[in-house]
């Protein structure tokens, strides 16, 4: 009973970093209408950007946040002038499909990339805290990961309140709601775009650092990372990124589940067959509010 | 190409034919041996997402399949054309059974799902079958390269005037009215279901058939590689950078992948995905016809120079 709460307790810590994950695709998929499938390399960028700045300068890997998520809030911006800006001009299943393909290509050429810069092994971020448990009853608690679940509630909570309290997140969710409405009532969308495309890169640069931290990151990490995102945008729907935080935590949950039921290597199956079995109830209300 | 590649390809394709005799090396024939698997596996691809217009991600998952029931019933005893066709055949099936589900999504939802099935069944393949799949001495002891040749150069043909028959068919037509507007090929007339399925069984049974190949030409692999999302990123690739939903573009496309990626992996391994996913983001928003696109525009400008002249 114990080995299977200590599980549960894991899967539980995982899934607010799923949730973290997929608000950023979330939020671009839900304004821009443009499916990231890079959206996993992203947050495997981001993970390098905090274990270069532990390499190289020592900077511990929470405090890294600071420097990581303006960076890629920056990465995001350039992203969107130079290839998703041109996508929006295209009509809504035309800009899904070209957005796929151009995520995509992204990332390809991101992971050759990160292979080419820090080589295609396995890398974490030693901490002296690193392996710091707090015990309750029978469960143990891995603090680094207690404080990245935290974290991730933390920067969602930051990110609705943006939404719901900022000028340009009103701008943001009315976009989302109607573009032509937005347009109308006097709002720059182009600008409404770039800002939710930029958001939600640092979402994922955020989520890369505190996955880097509480497990490791690797070049190859970003269409597991890109499939776990989708997979709780299509459980949570669009709208509400605590909504989304939940999913994460469901999702993480139902995999420390399967992986307790039918054993460790099955746990990536259990989110692709709800993935599967959502897709085919529901053809077209996906991703639906 | 165009009229060119009509009078002056099939000569060039059997000379090809003699090449074991001309060069019987074998670095020369792995290589062609390559780009003859790769050309049958774009063209494969080709089919649903060229034609029936469906960008199907879960490629991969064919060419497994294929390769999975080739390997267990040719290193059982059977004959290797009827383990490829078994192969080919179990791949068609399955495309078929997840087919009517998949073909009720559209455009990008049809593309992630068919990720998420191909993710699935590669990760079950490694979960059941962790062992490496190693052919028997004996087996390896009378491994000829050039039955392998001959069959890849066989398979690639096959594929390519499948998709020119195509082309030019009543099937194709609809198939492309389908990839243009979905509900205006229904609404005059075009069974949209049943023939995106026709698209998948046949883009499948070549997937299987090249996957089979895969098992019959590789001395060791692990059974869940062959199921890898690489092969269908691949063909993707090789597809739209030579021309999506053209005869030509995916054979020039894996070509040019092919020669390029073994020339540039001598150097720096995997550079060729940088470069080639850079210029498939390129191609997508600029050249959508690819390379062929772009070889008519040139003999467009030459052309009107050479009036002009």
């Amino acid at each position: 009973m114990s080995v299977l709460a200590q599980q549960l307790l894991l899967g539980l810590l995982i899934g607010g970093l799923y949730g973290l994950a997929a608000a950023g695709l979330s939020l671009v998929f839900g304004v821009m209408r443009v499916l990231n499938v890079a959206h996993g390399e992203l947050i495997m960028l981001g993970g390098y950007g905090a274990f270069w700045l532990a390499a190289l300068f020592g900077v511990d890997p929470f405090a890294s946040l600071v420097l990581v998520i303006p960076g890629s809030l920056l990465l995001g911006a350039l992203l969107y002038w130079g290839l998703f800006g041109f996508v929006v001009r295209a009509h809504e299943e035309t800009r899904i499909k070209n957005s796929l393909l151009i995520g995509f290509g992204l990332a390809l050429a991101l992971h050759a990339l990160a292979v080419r810069l820090w080589t295609a092994d396995e890398r974490s971020i030693p901490t002296s805290y690193g392996g710091a448990v707090l015990s309750v009853g029978e469960l143990s608690i891995p603090l680094v990961r207690l404080a990245t679940l935290t974290l991730a509630l933390v920067l969602i909570g930051a990110l609705q309140l943006l939404l719901s309290r900022w000028r340009w997140g009103k701008a943001i969710r009315a976009t989302a709601e109607d573009w032509q409405a937005a347009l109308l009532t006097g709002i720059d969308i182009r600008r409404a775009y770039l800002l939710a495309f930029a958001l939600g890169t640092a979402l994922a640069g955020a989520a890369g650092t505190l996955v880097t931290v509480a497990y490791s990151v690797s070049p190859s990490i970003g269409l597991e990372w890109t499939l776990k995102a989708l997979i709780v945008v299509v459980l949570a729907g669009l709208g509400s990124m605590l909504g989304t935080f939940v999913g994460g935590l469901v999702l993480g949950l139902a995999e420390a589940a399967s992986a307790a039921t039918f054993g460790g290597p099955y746990r990536e199956i259990v989110g692709l067959v709800i993935f599967v079995v959502v897709l085919a109830v529901r053809p077209r209300g996906l991703f639906g509010r | 190409m165009g009229s060119s590649a009509d009078d002056g390809g099939r000569p060039r394709t059997a000379l090809l034919a003699l090449l074991p005799l001309t060069a019987p090396r074998d670095d020369v024939l792995n290589f062609v041996f390559l780009i003859l698997l790769a050309i049958t596996l774009a063209e494969s691809w080709n089919i649903v997402a060229g034609y029936a217009g469906q960008v199907n991600l879960g490629h991969a998952a064919f060419f497994g399949l294929g390769a999975l029931v080739t390997r267990m019933l040719w290193t059982e005893g059977a004959p290797v054309l009827l383990a490829m066709a078994a192969g080919a055949g179990t791949a068609t099936l399955f495309a078929l059974v997840i087919g009517v589900a998949a073909f009720r999504l559209r455009g990008a939802y049809f593309a992630i799902g068919t990720l998420a099935l191909g993710e699935i069944l590669r990760t079950t393949v490694g979960n059941v079958l962790p062992e490496i799949s190693t052919l028997p001495a004996a087996t390896i002891a009378s491994y000829r390269l050039t039955q392998r040749f001959y069959l890849a150069l066989g398979l690639a043909a096959v594929s390519v005037i499948a998709v020119a028959a195509l082309a030019t068919s009543r099937l194709g037509l609809g198939m492309r009215a389908i990839r243009e507007d979905e509900e205006a090929a229904e609404s005059s007339g075009v069974g949209a279901l049943s023939l995106k399925l026709t698209a998948l069984a046949l883009s499948t049974a070549l997937a299987g058939l090249a996957g089979g190949l895969f098992a019959y030409y590789h001395i060791s692999y692990y059974p869940s590689h062959p199921f890898g999302p690489h092969w269908t990123f691949d063909a993707l690739l090789m597809t739209f950078i030579g021309g999506v939903g053209t005869l030509q573009g995916p054979v020039l496309g894996a070509i040019l992948y092919i020669v390029l990626k073994e020339y540039l992996a001598l150097r720096w391994v995997d550079i060729h995905l940088l470069i080639f996913g850079a210029l498939f983001v390129g191609i997508v928003l600029l050249l959508p016809g690819g390379l062929v696109q772009a070889a008519e525009r040139a003999r467009g400008v030459l052309g009107g120079a050479r009036r002009a002249a």
